[in-house]
Order: C-alpha cells, then sequence, then structure tokens
C-alpha cells in the first residue's frame, strides 16, 4: 500500500517536473519576445546562430501584451530584446523605460537616423510603406497626388480605408500632425470619411479587394499587402501610386527591435540586433516578407523593387509613437472607425 | 341502462414479446371507485397507463364514456381524454409553487374561475397555509394531497392513481386514504386506484380487480374477495390462509381432518360446487378466523408459532395429521409453544379448489 | 493527514448505532473543509481581476473623458444590441435544436445530435472571416449576382452591419445552449411531461410550461456563456470592424499605452455579468429543479410529413452556414498553400501541446468546478454562494486583460521568490513560476472556471436533497457520497463541461500566448502568428487541424451521452 502510494508520488513528480520550464543560463543565448510574427523572424535567428552559435529562446505575442509582460517582470525578466511590427509600440517601451540605450557604430552606419530612436533605445529593421493603391480601370494616375489630396470632395464615394484602429493608420496620421498640426489634420481626417464609399474595412487585403471590385477607387496600404494579393492574382485592375513625393514622401512605419533594460545577455543581444541590420539578415528582411530593408544598401526583392523607388518621409518616426494618443484621440472625434 | 364511465374490452399490451396485459376487460360506473391490486409486475400499472394514453392497446378497446379512445390502430392523447392523474411519485413540478401546480391543469378556465377553484381545491385538501410553498419544502403527505388537488382541479371525468401511497408511511397511509375516499365521493368522481397494499384497496375502493399475469381474476367488492375468492390465487393473494385436503361427500359437504364443513355452499357457491363431483378430492381455503379456541373442544392442536396482534395472537398450530392450520384467537388466551390447545371450527364460508 | 479541512472522515465509515449523533458531528467538523476549496478558488480568480479592479487607483481621467465626449454611447449602444441579440438567437436556436434532437426521433437524428456540436470547434473568427470573404461585396455571392443583374446589387444585406455579427455569432456560440439544454431535456425524464398531458396540456404546450422552465438553469448557464464569450470578444468583432466595449478596451491600451484604462473599462464589464447571474440566481434561488424520482426517459416521438423536413431543414442550415462552410473554404485555403507552411513534425508538436494542454485544463477545470458545486450544496450559504459566484466572472473577461491579471502576481511572486532565493543561498534562480505549464494551467482555470462550472451546477441540481441525507443516514462521509452519489449523477454534466473546456482552450489564444512556456506553441497561437499579419490562408492548415482535434472530445462526449441515455 504505502509504497504503491510512493510510486504514484513519483511518478507525479516526474509529471509535474517535465512542466517546468528549464531555466537554466546557456552561456551563450538572447531571449526575445517578439511581437513579429514566427515566419517572419525565425529564418533571421536560425542564420545568425548558425552564424555565431548563439541560440536564440523566443516567444511571440501582441505587442501590448509583451510590453505588459516586461512590466510586470520587470528585472527579473528573461528577455533580452524586444521586436515589434511598428515603431509606437517600440518608443512606448522606450517610454516606460523597458529597453536600454545602445551605443554602436555598425546600428548607426547600417540604419538611417530617420529609423531608429534618437536616444538609441531602438532601431529599425525594415520598413514598411503605406501608399496609394488605385483601380487602374477607373482612376487616372495623374489625378493622385498626395495622402492629403484624398480629402478632396472630387473622390466622394471613391474611397476606401482600413479601421483606425490598426497602428499603421494611427503612425499615418500621427505623422501627418506633427507635419500639419492637429486641426489640419483632423480636416483631411474628416475629408477621409465624407469620402468613404463604405465603412472602413477590417483589412488592407480586403481594402485592395473592393477597390479591384470597383466598390471604391483608391485605398491606403502597406505594400506587402499588395504584394501578396498580386502574386495570388496578377490580373487585378491595381497599381501602387506613390504619394507626396513633391513634399514629405512616403509614410513609412517600421518593425524594429530594442534590448531590454533588465538583459541578462547584453553583450548577445547586442551582437544579435547588429547582426539583424546586416547585410546577410536584411536581405532575409527583403524576402520573406517584401518588406523594404532598412539598411539603403541592399536591394529590395526583385518584385517589390519593380514598384519602383520612391522618397520617403524624413522625419524621425519616433514622431508616430509621442503623437499616437493624439492620433486617435483625433480620428475618434472625426467619426473614423 | 346508463353507459358505464370507464370500459376496457379484451385490452391487450405488450412490450415487445412480453404480453403484460392480457385479454383485460372491466366495467366501471360513474361515481364509483374501482382498484387494480396485484403484486408488482402483474401489469396493473400498465392498465392504468394504457386508460390514460401512455401506452397504446395491441388490441381490445378503451371507451370512456362510451366514446372509444383507444385501439389497436388508433389512440387519443392523453390531453384530450378528460382524465386526471396522481402519480406514485407525484411528478408535482418542482418549479412552481402549489398555487400554481393546481392552477397548472385550469389553463382554459377564466382567471377569476381558476382563481376560486385553486381556492377550493387548497381548502378541501387542507393546504391553504403553504400555497405559496414549493413541492420541495412540503411533506410527502402534503405533496400527496397538492397532486390529488391538481389532479382533481380541472374536473376530469375519471382519475387515475397510481399507488398513490406508496411513498409514506403507514399511519399516514391509512389516514390519507380514508380522507381521500371522502373527498372523492364528496365531488363525485369516478376514479381508479392501482395498489399492491389490499388494506389501501379496501379503505378506498367500491369495486377491486385482482390482478396476476395481466388478466384480472376477479372483480369484486373487498368482502367477496376475502370471503369468496374465485381462485386460488387470489385466495392466497388476500389475507391469510391455509388450504388443507379435504373430500365431497354427498350432501355436499365437505370432509377435512377438522371435521365436516357445510357451510352455507349450497346456495353461495353453487357454481363451484357442480364442478366437484362427489367424492372427489378438493383443497379448503381455512382463514384464520375459521378456527377458533376452545378448551371443550376434543379436536387438539399444537402452538407451533405465535405472533401477537395486538388484540388477537395469531396462532400457527400443527394438527394431529401434521398439517398445519393458522387461528386468530384473542390475545387474553396466551398459550406458550408446544402447548396443546382445543380448538373448534367456525366456518361461514367454504372455498374449495380443486 | 487532512481529514480536518477535507473532511476524509475514513473512520466514521463504519456502521455506528449511534448515527444521528454521529452525523451532526460529522457536519460540524467538515464546515471548514468545504468552505475553504470555494474560498481558495475564489480567491485565485479574485486575483487578476483584483489586479484589473486596481486599475482605478491611477485615475486615467483624460482617456475616460475623451470616450465619454466621443464614441462611448455608441460603443454601449452597440455592445447591448450586439449582446441582445446573441443572447435572442442563441436561446431561440440552441433550445430548439436541442428540443428536436433531445425529444423527437427522424431520419438522421442520432448523427445530426452529434454534428451540432461541431461548429464549436471553429473559432468565431474563422467563422467571421469566411462569411464575410462569402458574403461580402467582393465575395462570390456578390459577385455572381452583379453578373447575373449586370449591376449593382443594392438590395442586398449588408453583412458587415450589425445584423451579421449577431448571426455569426449566434452560429457560434449557440453550441453552448443547444449542449446544456440537451443534457437538461435529456434527464428531465417524462414524469413531468406526462403529468402535463394528464391535466390536459398537449405536447406543445408541455414544452413552453414544462419542460422549458425545468430546463432554465441549464439554458441560463449556456446563455450566460454565450453572453460572456459575447461581451469578451475581440476576434470577431475586429473582423467584422464592429465596435463594442471591448473594442474601447484595447484601443486604450494598445493605441493609448494605457492598461490602466483598459482594465478600468475592462471591470465595467465584469459588474455587468456580476449583476446578470446575480439577479439570474436571485429569482430562481427557492425554485428546485429535481423531480422527485428520476424517471426513465420517454420514447422518442416519431416526425412525420413537413415537420420532418422543417427540422431537418433548420438543422442543414445551421450546419452548412456554421460547419460545412467555413471547413470547406479552409479546406480549399489548405489544399492550395499548406505547402508553405506544412511541417509535419512541427505541426504533430501543436497538435500534442493543444490536445494535451486542452486535456489537462478541461480535468482541472472539471475537478474545481465539482469541488466548488460540492461545496455550496453543503454548505448553501450567502458567503460561499458568493464566492463561487465570483470565481466564475474570469471568463467576462476579455482574454488578453485576464491574462495580464494573471501575469502580473505571478510575476510578482516570481520576483520576491527569486529575491529570497539571492538572500537565503545567494543563487540566481530566475523566474521560478512563470514560463511553467502550471501558471498556464491556472490561468485556464481562472478563465475557464464558468465554463465547467454552469453545466455541473445545474446538473447537481437533479441530485435531490434526500439523497444525500440518504447517503448521510448511511454513514458515508463527505468525500463518499460525492464519489458514490453525486458523481454518478453529475456525469453526463461533467462530459459536457469538459468537452466545452476542451474545446474552448484548444481555441484560446491570449492567456496561451502570455503564458506559455518556451516553444510551447499551440495550434491556437500559430493560428495567431498567420492571422495577425493578414495571412488568413496560411492560418487555413492550422485552423482545419484545430477543427479535427475539437472532433476528437466532441465524439468521446457524444458517445459517453449515448451509452447513458
Amino acid at each position: 500500500m504505502l509504497k504503491r502510494k510512493a510510486s504514484h508520488v513519483l511518478a507525479a513528480l516526474f509529471f509535474f517536473n517535465s512542466f517546468f520550464a528549464i531555466n537554466t543560463a546557456y552561456a551563450e543565448q538572447v531571449v526575445v519576445y517578439s511581437a513579429r510574427i514566427e515566419q517572419l523572424i525565425k529564418p533571421m535567428f536560425d542564420a545568425f546562430t548558425k552564424d555565431t552559435g548563439i541560440r536564440v529562446r523566443y516567444t511571440t505575442d501582441k505587442e501590448g501584451a509583451l510590453l505588459a509582460r516586461l512590466k510586470a517582470e520587470g528585472k527579473n525578466t528573461p528577455a533580452d530584446m524586444l521586436i515589434t511590427a511598428d515603431a509606437g509600440n517600440l518608443w512606448e517601451a522606450a517610454r516606460a523605460g523597458l529597453l536600454m540605450s545602445v551605443n554602436s557604430e555598425v546600428l548607426s552606419k547600417n540604419i538611417p537616423a530617420h529609423l531608429r530612436d534618437p536616444e538609441n533605445a531602438w532601431f529599425g529593421l525594415s520598413v514598411r510603406a503605406r501608399t496609394i493603391v488605385y483601380n487602374t480601370r477607373k482612376v487616372d494616375p495623374t489625378d493622385l497626388s498626395t495622402y492629403e489630396d484624398l480629402a478632396d470632395a472630387k473622390w466622394e464615394k471613391r474611397l476606401c480605408l482600413r479601421t483606425s484602429k490598426k497602428v499603421y493608420n494611427q503612425s499615418l496620421v500621427a505623422m501627418m500632425i506633427a507635419e500639419h498640426g492637429e486641426a489640419e489634420s483632423e480636416k483631411v481626417v474628416r475629408g477621409w470619411i465624407a469620402n468613404l464609399a463604405t465603412d472602413p474595412l477590417s483589412d488592407d487585403t480586403r481594402a485592395m479587394e473592393f477597390v479591384a471590385a470597383g466598390r471604391c477607387d483608391v485605398t491606403l496600404v502597406n505594400t506587402y499587402y499588395y504584394g501578396r494579393l498580386m502574386k495570388k492574382d496578377p490580373n487585378l485592375p491595381l497599381a501602387i501610386f506613390w504619394p507626396n513625393q513633391n513634399n514629405s514622401g512616403v509614410h513609412v512605419n517600421i518593425s524594429g527591435a530594442g534590448i531590454t533594460r533588465h538583459s541578462k545577455n547584453e553583450k548577445a543581444a547586442i551582437k544579435l540586433l547588429e547582426y539583424l541590420s546586416s547585410k546577410k539578415a536584411q536581405n532575409l528582411f527583403a524576402d520573406v516578407n517584401m518588406e523594404y530593408p532598412v539598411n539603403p544598401e541592399i536591394e529590395p526583392d526583385p518584385v517589390v523593387a519593380a514598384w519602383g523607388s520612391f522618397k520617403q518621409n524624413p522625419m524621425n518616426i519616433v514622431k508616430a509613437g509621442e503623437l499616437q494618443t493624439t492620433a486617435v484621440k483625433l480620428m475618434d472625434r472625426a467619426g473614423y472607425r | 341502462m346508463s353507459i358505464p364511465l370507464l370500459k376496457l374490452e379484451n385490452i391487450r399490451h405488450s412490450y415487445g414479446e412480453q404480453t403484460v396485459v392480457n385479454d383485460l376487460s372491466l366495467i366501471l360506473e360513474k361515481g364509483e371507485i374501482g382498484c387494480l391490486l396485484g403484486p408488482s409486475g402483474c401489469g396493473k400499472t400498465t392498465v392504468l397507463r394504457c386508460i390514460a394514453g401512455f401506452e397504446p392497446v395491441v388490441s381490445g378497446e378503451i371507451l370512456i364514456n362510451g366514446n372509444e379512445v383507444s385501439n389497436a390502430v388508433f389512440s387519443v392523447p392523453p390531453d384530450k381524454r378528460r382524465i386526471g392523474m396522481v402519480f406514485q411519485d407525484y411528478a408535482l413540478f418542482p418549479h412552481l409553487d402549489i398555487t400554481a401546480n393546481i392552477n397548472f391543469g385550469l389553463h382554459q378556465l377564466a382567471k377569476v374561475e381558476r382563481r376560486s377553484r385553486v381556492d377550493e381545491l387548497l381548502q378541501t385538501v387542507g393546504l391553504i397555509d403553504v400555497a405559496k410553498k414549493f413541492p420541495h419544502e412540503l411533506s410527502g403527505g402534503q405533496q400527496q394531497r397538492v397532486a390529488l388537488a391538481r389532479a382533481l382541479a380541472p374536473r376530469p371525468d375519471l382519475l387515475l392513481l397510481d399507488e398513490p401511497f406508496s411513498n409514506l408511511d403507514v399511519n399516514l397511509r391509512e389516514r390519507l386514504s380514508i380522507e381521500v375516499r371522502e373527498i372523492l365521493k364528496n365531488q363525485e368522481t369516478t376514479a381508479i386506484l392501482v395498489t399492491h397494499d389490499q388494506h389501501e384497496a379496501f379503505t378506498l375502493a367500491d369495486q377491486i380487480g385482482v390482478m396476476n399475469q395481466g388478466e384480472i381474476q376477479q372483480w369484486d367488492t373487498a368482502y367477496n374477495l376475502y370471503h369468496r375468492p374465485a381462485s386460488r390465487f387470489v385466495a392466497n393473494f388476500i389475507g391469510q390462509g391455509v388450504f388443507l385436503p379435504g373430500k365431497v361427500l354427498e350432501s355436499f359437504q365437505i370432509k377435512i381432518e377438522l371435521g365436516v364443513l357445510t357451510g352455507n355452499i349450497h346456495q353461495e357457491r353453487q357454481e363451484i360446487l357442480e364442478l366437484y363431483d362427489q367424492g372427489s378430492q378438493v383443497e379448503v381455503l381455512l382463514r384464520p378466523d375459521d378456527i377458533v379456541y376452545d378448551d371443550a373442544s376434543p379436536l387438539k392442536a399444537v402452538v407451533e408459532h405465535k405472533a401477537f396482534r395486538g388484540a388477537d395472537i395469531l396462532y400457527t398450530l400443527r394438527l394431529a395429521g401434521g398439517s398445519m392450520v393458522l387461528s386468530l384467537i384473542p390475545s387474553h388466551h396466551n398459550h406458550v409453544i408446544g402447548e396443546i390447545i382445543g380448538i373448534r371450527l367456525e366456518a361461514d364460508h367454504v372455498v374449495a379448489f380443486r | 493527514m487532512n481529514d480536518e479541512s477535507f473532511g476524509i472522515t475514513t473512520k466514521n465509515k463504519s456502521v455506528n448505532l449511534d448515527f444521528p449523533h454521529n452525523i451532526l458531528s460529522n457536519r460540524y467538523r467538515r464546515v471548514t473543509g468545504w468552505r475553504l476549496v470555494a474560498f481558495f478558488v475564489a480567491a485565485l480568480v479574485l486575483i487578476p481581476i483584483g489586479v484589473v479592479f486596481s486599475s482605478f487607483f491611477s485615475p486615467e481621467t483624460d482617456i475616460w473623458l475623451h470616450l465619454v465626449e466621443t464614441t462611448l454611447l455608441g460603443l454601449l449602444i452597440n455592445t447591448f444590441w450586439l449582446s441582445l441579440g446573441v443572447v435572442v438567437g442563441t436561446t431561440l436556436l440552441g433550445v430548439s435544436l436541442a428540443w428536436f434532437t433531445a425529444v423527437y426521433e427522424f431520419p438522421g437524428r442520432r448523427f445530426f445530435s452529434w454534428a451540432l456540436l461541431l461548429p464549436f470547434a471553429i473559432p468565431a473568427y474563422v467563422t467571421a472571416f469566411v462569411a464575410l470573404g462569402i458574403f461580402d461585396f467582393t465575395g462570390p455571392v456578390q459577385t455572381t449576382l452583379r453578373t447575373w443583374f449586370d449591376s449593382d446589387v443594392p438590395w442586398f444585406p449588408d453583412i458587415r452591419g450589425r445584423l451579421g455579427v449577431i448571426i455569426v455569432m449566434t452560429l457560434a456560440f449557440y453550441p453552448y445552449v443547444y449542449l446544456l439544454a440537451r443534457n437538461a431535456f435529456l434527464t428531465q425524464g417524462k414524469r413531468s411531461l406526462e403529468a402535463a398531458q394528464s391535466l390536459g396540456l398537449n405536447r406543445r404546450q408541455g414544452f413552453f410550461r414544462v419542460a422549458l422552465p425545468m430546463a432554465r438553469p441549464w439554458i441560463a448557464g449556456g446563455v450566460m456563456l454565450a453572453l460572456m464569450e459575447t461581451l469578451a470578444d475581440f476576434g470577431t468583432v475586429s473582423v467584422f470592424n464592429y465596435d463594442t466595449f471591448t473594442t474601447a478596451i484595447y484601443k486604450a491600451w494598445f493605441s493609448m499605452f494605457s492598461l490602466s484604462a483598459a482594465s478600468q473599462l475592462a471591470s465595467l464589464l465584469i459588474i455587468i455579468v456580476f449583476i446578470v447571474i446575480f439577479l439570474e440566481q436571485q429569482f430562481r434561488s427557492r425554485i428546485r429543479y429535481a423531480e422527485t424520482k428520476i424517471s426513465q426517459h420517454a420514447d422518442r416521438i416519431k416526425l412525420t410529413g413537413w415537420h420532418t423536413w422543417a427540422v431537418t431543414g433548420l438543422i442543414l442550415f445551421v450546419l452548412f452556414f456554421a460547419f460545412i462552410l467555413p471547413v470547406s473554404q479552409l479546406s480549399f485555403w489548405v489544399v492550395n498553400s499548406y505547402t508553405h507552411d506544412f511541417d509535419k513534425q512541427r505541426y504533430l508538436e501543436f497538435l500534442w501541446h493543444s490536445l494535451s494542454l486542452s486535456g489537462l485544463a478541461a480535468f482541472l477545470t472539471c475537478v474545481v468546478a465539482v469541488l466548488m458545486v460540492y461545496s455550496v450544496r453543503r454548505h448553501p450559504d450567502g458567503m460561499t454562494r458568493s464566492a463561487v459566484r465570483v470565481a466564475t466572472l474570469g471568463y467576462a473577461l476579455p482574454g488578453s486583460v485576464l491574462a495580464v491579471g494573471i501575469f502580473i502576481p505571478i510575476a510578482w511572486l516570481d520576483g520576491q521568490l527569486s529575491g529570497w532565493a539571492m538572500q537565503l543561498f545567494g543563487v540566481e534562480t530566475g523566474m521560478l513560476i512563470q514560463g511553467t505549464l502550471v501558471t498556464m494551467l491556472i490561468a485556464y482555470l481562472t478563465r475557464f472556471l464558468a465554463v465547467s462550472h454552469f453545466p455541473i451546477d445545474s446538473a447537481m441540481q437533479r441530485v435531490t436533497r434526500s439523497i444525500d441525507e440518504a447517503a448521510m443516514g448511511l454513514g458515508l462521509s463527505g468525500w463518499s457520497i460525492l464519489q458514490k452519489v453525486h458523481l454518478p449523477v453529475l456525469r453526463t454534466g461533467i462530459f459536457t463541461a469538459a468537452t466545452l473546456v476542451f474545446v474552448d482552450v484548444m481555441k484560446e489564444m491570449p492567456i496561451t500566448l502570455m503564458t506559455r512556456p518556451f516553444g510551447w506553441d499551440t495550434l491556437a497561437v500559430r493560428i495567431f502568428e498567420m492571422t495577425s499579419e493578414g495571412e488568413w490562408e496560411q492560418a487555413a492548415l492550422p485552423a482545419i487541424t484545430l477543427v479535427l482535434a475539437g472532433l476528437i472530445p466532441i465524439i468521446l462526449f457524444m458517445r459517453q451521452t449515448e451509452k447513458t441515455s
């Protein structure tokens, strides 16, 4: 009887033991919290491990959840690096003191100044350009000019927009506020809403499908969504137009990273960060998702290159974070859902 | 002649291969209380459920008020039969309070009428005080009364009671069955009761059918069932008694070990008598009250066993020839086991089977 | 060793002639034990809820003012209509389907009765996405119509509107009501219906006046789950871009970087649900739902003529839109794009993680739910009741908010532990609890206790109290009564609960994402990875695997219940 009990206890112990994650510190490893999804980041990690022998362990989640997690863990956090798919959350992480300032010549050299934090708490790794896509059968591209122009009455019932809840639209408006001020920007956003052909849509792809199907004529999307959609159906009557080429340039957001303040493997983490900005990793960034490499020396994917080159908005992307809340409130006021 | 309220004609019911009701017929007049009495598994509840319409009949027919409600091909649904039913487990609606339970069947009445009918019934069954309680808050006896009131509320043509007192303790059972009979008679309700308890049947019913293996053995009054059972089964099932071998004599008398029985065989059981030729061997039923204590009697028996019954003691006595008889003797005649006592035969009715 | 606290009183099992006294003393001794279970679990759930409520210590007047001035009223109106629509929709659909499959006989009845659970295996947002893809302006239906009529079809209902969300959510959540209501109808026994018939009510009247009211705890439980799921939903409404209260929560958190404001908003959800639960239970506090005796089931009534067609038609209609259509779309996508992502080894791993986590969580939540339900039965006082009510509130919170609420105290505890370890032993322990499956399971418990509680609680309503008393009279102690008397009766309830939790956990995202140990990716995590960058077609593979895995408990469940009924 006793023997059986003892064996049960042992079995239970073994069982539970297997539940506990191994916390053994590897000599060389980097722990990453990533809001950039696995398949868009794993190839770079694999390459890094192959080249350096440093192990990368990562977990993915939404930005908000990862930030909350870092805050809760405080100095005990196992994370060395935070990767996000937008600038706003990196700015917030830096503001909340979750990231450390990194001074690295390699990073300064590889990453243009406007795509990294002025305090060096975070760095852009790939560029996500938000541009105009239009129906080639219904729109003469010479009628297109700027984001702001889409507020003009001539686009009445011709515009489709993705929801304002998506961070890319929030960044776009935030950068607009940085450039024109709140009042002017609100006028633009109200103009967009007045021109909507249908209620805001839940994602970029759907917005383009609506344009292609003739429900509306123009929309604003990130270029890689356009790339993906055209790859699936090259015959869609859609084309990219690069707006604001004569003034501020195309709005870009970044997918980027920063080193956590309480990183236990700071050196290895910086090494990884530098690696991600390097030529090799940047090429992978260009390949995996038809995004633009942040490193200006690297050519984008040939498909992407075929869309033509464009002038980026040179204003530091940190503004997207600083003004994000203002932008969200503005869009709420303007009735942009 | 008036149409009987309930008429069953040769009904038959079976679950698959197994026949549970076999060619059963009975008639119940308006205002009468009938009872189906029998051991468990005899098919009595099935008959009740056939009358209610919960079970179909394989053949035969059921008529209520002269209208055919069940036959082999057709069955009026229970809700169209104008019957009321009191279930063995009462089946009170647990989610409704007492008033709502009684009110349940009154859906066709106007609101005012409903209220007065519910009040009337609460009065009748003496449950005014608990009108707003829920079934689980009542005692077993109270629940029973609610079940009765609920079934009576819509003034059914026929009330069916399925072992209504079997969940109650003995005292309550007796008291309630008297009460229920009074209520039924006052309301002039025709009712049919199913039970395995003969005392319940005796107190409540006017006519009792003793059932065995899907058939009614005898449909009769309580008195006749006891004193003039039509079959060995009925004789055995109702009351106590033993069978002693006897021989039919010329003068329509039967000779048994204890003497010769004359009784009133001739008038009362002529049909039985005709069956038995002179000189043939029969078995005679002796009830405990057929044998009385008589110190002076030459007939002696040994006390084998005794059971104290209060006013009486039920003695099991061994006769000289070895057969056992029962005798109910006033309890002041207290004999010990093994004692030899004098007895005398005093039978009014002679019941004999071949 | 735990005799005192858990009421294991084996020594009193022997027959004791003096038993009335024995019962009393046992009861007295058990008081602490059973209540402790309830209080402990309630506390466990209360911690994350407390964390959420503690957000009021850091006021966010700015965001609140902004919300009140701009969107809040609209969001509340949207949420109200959505909740009302889903409550009405799931009740109508769930109860009617349950009634048809539990009481009637018609061709395919056995198959349909379990097939109707299938839609539950599909995450609501997947159904939503597929429905939009098919019925929206760019979808094949409208495109075809436009070609036929050679013009726009403005008369075509806008699926992105309120009605569309309500329909999709109803189709996704009706299984809660269906499963519980069916359970109620199957265990109801025929006696009450017969009583109703003997009182002159036909079958239909009997349904509305007896069967339906007697199934109320079950139906209410199922509807509560559907309502909580609706209130906490973010995925489905964002596919439709239909703004609800949850939208405001996520906007405050993700867009305005204020977790406090998000938590404050979320605590309002808890209050709403608490009030609804409280009112519902208050309303039926004195009513009982146990029949005096569980009699045999009624024979099924054969449906004939157009009734058969109507019922079969309704079932097929539901199955088509809630299951066949989404699964066909997913299969189509899988065939088109599976090569991108398919890695047998990894998918087996996802599958194993999903199954084992769901299984463990289902087991744990059911055990705890039984203990809680039982402790209320033993001690039906206000304190214990409230404790249990509180313990089921975790389901009303949006998953991510609850995930943070769980994570913060665990991280804090971990910090304390490692601090002590440092002080006492000079060892750097790192995180001890966090990142283990234990954390995950506790998190699942706090979220899904409601899902296991409602079915088991309503099953307990079927057990008359006299059974307990009889068992105590026979000298059985607390544990033995539970084991020998209640568990057999609760069986169907427990199976229902386990099935629901299993499938729910498998679909669950925010808690899984936040608390999973490194490498413990599940099918749901994979779906998240794909959909968060809009790669819906690639999400089809994990999604369909998830649906298939969800069939396992559903089929097991149906086998079990067919056996018992």
